[in-house]
């Protein structure tokens, strides 16, 4: 097989921090390349640079015997290459159309030639099998139809290479398993393709041969059929990882109920009425691609929200008043989606985070009511060794703090309350192997102290060996709960698609 | 009371709305664009300003007509070559850029205008563009004086919002500006220069904006004088919103706007005595802010308008 890519040395540095450290390997013509690596490794700081986003401070790249230019999209699309980013570059107020031809011609060009392009890119959509409407919004569109706009926004450019970067982050079992088909049939036609992902499963079922990238440096490379899963998550991490085993317990009296809740104002996404129970020492996993209801279920259950129909009950109180205070004095846990922007200040200090949410506590407050600072420190050095969440100091910015360690810093938060309920919504999206193992093992162990746990997750792996139940959410609706035992991967990402509601 | 209805039933009304309308429309069209491409203008007032003096004083030194326009043409470009400079290379606050481009342009403006002229107590004067008939159409009744009997520059002005509206939609710059605006990164992604298309965006609407400055000396009025913009380029920021950032509703808007103060006029007149002039001053403005609020329930922001795009950056 021929050469298509040769990456020589390339390193990249942000200020003092090195992104990519003398990273050198080879794409061969028709392969699916792999790199894995934890979040921060350098696997998308890389791909920017093959791509011209970034200019890396050393290092050598050729595509095909020509060297690349640095910094320079346009001649990285010259040449053959194309990205699909993590996040869409598709502009919504524009068509599929207008989004696929912009990059085609110069801007000064009088004349937009549409008719050529609408059919060469019905072609292309048929010969891949990427079904799109040419004419449609792009804001209109579901998650895979935005991908697959962007996979053909690179055919239409007549790339030789494509870089997919997480491809698979928003999409469903099935989405993921036609995405991967897709990419199939593209080897076939004699193209290649560089695959970043954190997900090992996908990758050892898509690709040819791995490349595992750790601290911005290359520690590993490795044919994929000769892999052994084991060894690379290890190999990612750096370290050998334990995973947490689940040991059920039986389930202790009902603590909450929602009745016929429903949500429909246009601030979050609907909910048609769901109803629900949960159980002290249950952990009830609830599945569904993101966006079908369960952020709004997740704010419901915290009360940052309030239901517009249906009540929610808590089985020692009844009903109470609906604020996220009230529901925290009840013993309500809230694990937020978007960790960094609604669970922690990023500029304010780890202390300063760690004791937020205990100020009417007044162990933090001397006699005048200012913060004690003793009491606070010793509580955030306490908080921070107890979860193992790593910093420098606890008058570092949690802003610092590497997602792992910043769930850790919340989930600990939490724990010292001693919740009876926790909502942890995607608790361990976008985290690596090793930080997602000690999370699910605190989650597993508040689960043995009898807290009620509602698991909110788009990974399938971790609700089938994390819950004691599954529910599945789709467009604001809830199915009835299934013992996990009692079913599989496959009829849940069935359900997932809307079978069955 | 019948007389109040009869207003708009005269062809004075609307060539005047139309004459007071053409300054809004080109400078409107010109906040669309740069808006349209992320870049807010707050720059419009001044550049406006700046325009209406140098297409004035170019004519007064003795060029034509049109060197005049073009003079404000290339006025307004350099003032929205300075804007993108600041807002768009160097990521500057735009609201911060442009509140100072319009202090600086009308302030040099005038400066520049008692330098020439140091001595002049009334503003001296120019010989306008004239009303041309354009043949058969102008002998119309009621359309002919109303919409065909106006100066080369006010048809220069539609012809802006057809140029406008067929660069916005057929262009591949047209369709780079709509990308620029909603998000950067699928230009970059594509290999277009997005610094390059935010800039033509803001210096060409820039240069709308000072030409609409210059249809003031050079059309409806002959003189120069401090201030006489008066608003208008905030007006036309509120209009790019009613227009949901479209070159077409541009014109319509405007049209309203000019409309609802040619009618205000022509009330005062009516009833001078019994109702404050003052208060038909406001009328456009309440009546704007009343349709303003109705249009812009349902309007769309361009998504990356006022966010800097910096390239190479860690998102």
């Amino acid at each position: 097989m021929t050469t298509l890519l040769k990456v020589e040395k390339i390193t990249k540095k942000f200020g003092d921090f090195y992104a990519n450290k003398e990273i050198s390997f080879e794409v061969k013509k028709n392969e699916v390349l792999a790199i894995l690596g934890e979040n921060g490794a350098g696997k998308t700081t890389l791909m920017n640079i093959l791509f011209g986003h970034y200019t890396p401070d050393a290092g050598n790249v050729s595509f095909e015997g020509n060297t690349i230019e640095f910094g320079n999209t346009n001649n990285a699309i010259k040449l053959g290459i194309g990205m699909v980013h993590q996040h869409f570059t598709l502009a919504e107020n524009l068509t599929v159309l207008e989004n696929i031809i912009i990059g085609r011609q110069s801007i000064f060009s009088l004349s937009l030639p549409k008719r050529q392009a609408r059919i060469k890119i019905l072609e292309l959509s048929k010969k891949f099998g990427l079904p799109i409407d040419p004419d449609e919004l792009v804001a209109n569109l579901s998650v895979s139809e935005k991908q697959r706009i962007e996979i053909l926004k690179t055919l239409f450019l007549d790339c030789k290479l494509l870089i997919l970067d997480e491809p698979t982050a928003a999409l469903t079992p099935q989405e993921t398993d036609s995405l991967f088909s897709t990419i199939r049939n593209m080897i076939k036609t004699g193209l290649s393709v560089i695959l970043i992902s954190h997900k090992l499963n996908e990758i050892l079922a898509v690709s040819d041969r791995i490349i595992v990238l750790r601290n911005g440096s290359s520690v590993g490379e490795t044919d994929t059929n000769s892999a052994e899963r084991q060894k690379i998550a290890e190999m990612i991490v750096g370290k050998k990882i334990e995973y947490p085993q689940k040991t059920k317990i039986p389930r202790k009296s009902k603590v909450l109920s929602l009745l016929d809740v429903s949500y429909n104002k246009a601030d979050a996404q609907r909910l048609s009425s769901v109803n629900l129970n949960l159980y002290g020492g249950q952990i009830l996993g609830i599945a569904g691609v993101a966006g079908n209801g369960q952020t709004t279920l997740a704010k419901i259950l915290s009360g940052h929200l309030k239901a517009t129909q249906g009540s929610i009950v808590f089985e020692e109180v009844g009903s109470v008043h609906i604020s996220p205070k009230s529901f925290m004095d009840l013993g309500v846990a809230y694990i937020p989606e978007d960790r960094n922007s609604d669970g922690i200040v990023g500029d304010m200090e780890i202390w300063e985070n760690a004791i937020m949410t205990e100020m009417d506590d007044s162990f933090f407050r001397n006699s005048l009511g200012f913060i004690n600072k003793k009491n606070s420190f010793d509580r955030s050095r306490n908080l921070c060794e107890t979860y193992d969440v790593r910093m420098q100091s606890i008058r570092q910015r949690s802003r610092l703090l590497s997602g792992g360690n910043v769930q850790k810093l919340l989930l600990g938060r939490w724990l010292m309350r001693e919740p009876k309920i926790i909502i942890a919504c995607q608790p361990t999206r976008g985290l690596d192997e090793g930080a997602i193992a000690s999370i699910q093992k605190l989650l597993l162990e508040a689960q043995q102290n009898n807290s009620a746990i509602i698991l909110i997750s788009e990974d399938l792996d971790e609700l089938l060996s994390m819950s004691d139940d599954i529910a599945v959410m789709y467009k604001g609706m809830l199915s009835n709960p299934i013992e996990t035992r009692t079913t599989n991967k496959l009829s849940i990402g069935l359900q997932m698609a809307g079978d069955g509601f | 009371m019948i007389e109040f209805i009869e207003i708009i039933f005269t062809a004075g009304f609307w060539a005047a709305t139309i004459r007071i309308a053409c300054p809004l429309i080109l400078a409107t069209i010109g906040e669309v664009l740069c808006e349209r491409a992320g870049v807010l203008n707050l720059g419009i007032e001044g550049i406006m300003s700046i325009g209406a003096m140098v297409g004035w004083m170019t004519v007064f030194l003795g060029a034509d007509l049109y060197t005049g326009i073009l003079a404000a043409l290339i006025i307004g470009s350099i003032f929205g070559l300075l804007h993108a400079i600041f807002t768009v290379y160097l990521g500057a606050s735009q609201h911060v850029t442009g509140i100072g481009i319009t202090m600086l342009a009308s302030s040099l403006g005038f400066f520049c205008f008692k330098l020439i002229l140091p001595a002049s107590t009334t503003p001296p004067k120019i010989k306008p563009f004239q009303p041309i008939d354009i043949p058969f159409l102008s002998e119309l009744p009621f359309l002919g004086p109303a919409f065909f009997q106006h100066t080369p520059f006010t048809y220069l002005a539609i012809l802006a919002v057809v140029f406008a509206f067929w660069l916005m939609n057929s262009t591949p710059l047209g369709l780079s500006i709509k990308m620029a605006g909603e998000n950067p990164m699928a230009l970059e992604a594509q290999g277009i220069d997005v610094f390059l298309v935010r800039t033509i965006a803001v210096v060409l609407g820039s240069a709308l904006m000072a030409v609409g400055g210059a249809y003031l000396t050079l059309s409806a009025f002959d003189a120069f004088y401090f201030g006489m913009i008066n608003g208008r380029g905030w007006i036309a920021i509120a209009l790019v919103v009613f227009a949901s950032w479209k070159p077409e509703r541009a014109l319509l808007g405007a049209l309203l706007f000019a409309g609802l103060d040619a009618y205000q006029v022509r009330a005062q007149q009516l009833a001078g005595a019994v109702i404050p002039y003052q208060f038909f001053l406001m009328l456009p403005f309440l009546l704007s802010i009343v349709a303003m609020v109705i249009a812009a329930k349902r309007t769309r922001y361009p998504k990356a308008l006022l966010i800097p795009f910096r390239r190479g950056e860690r998102h």
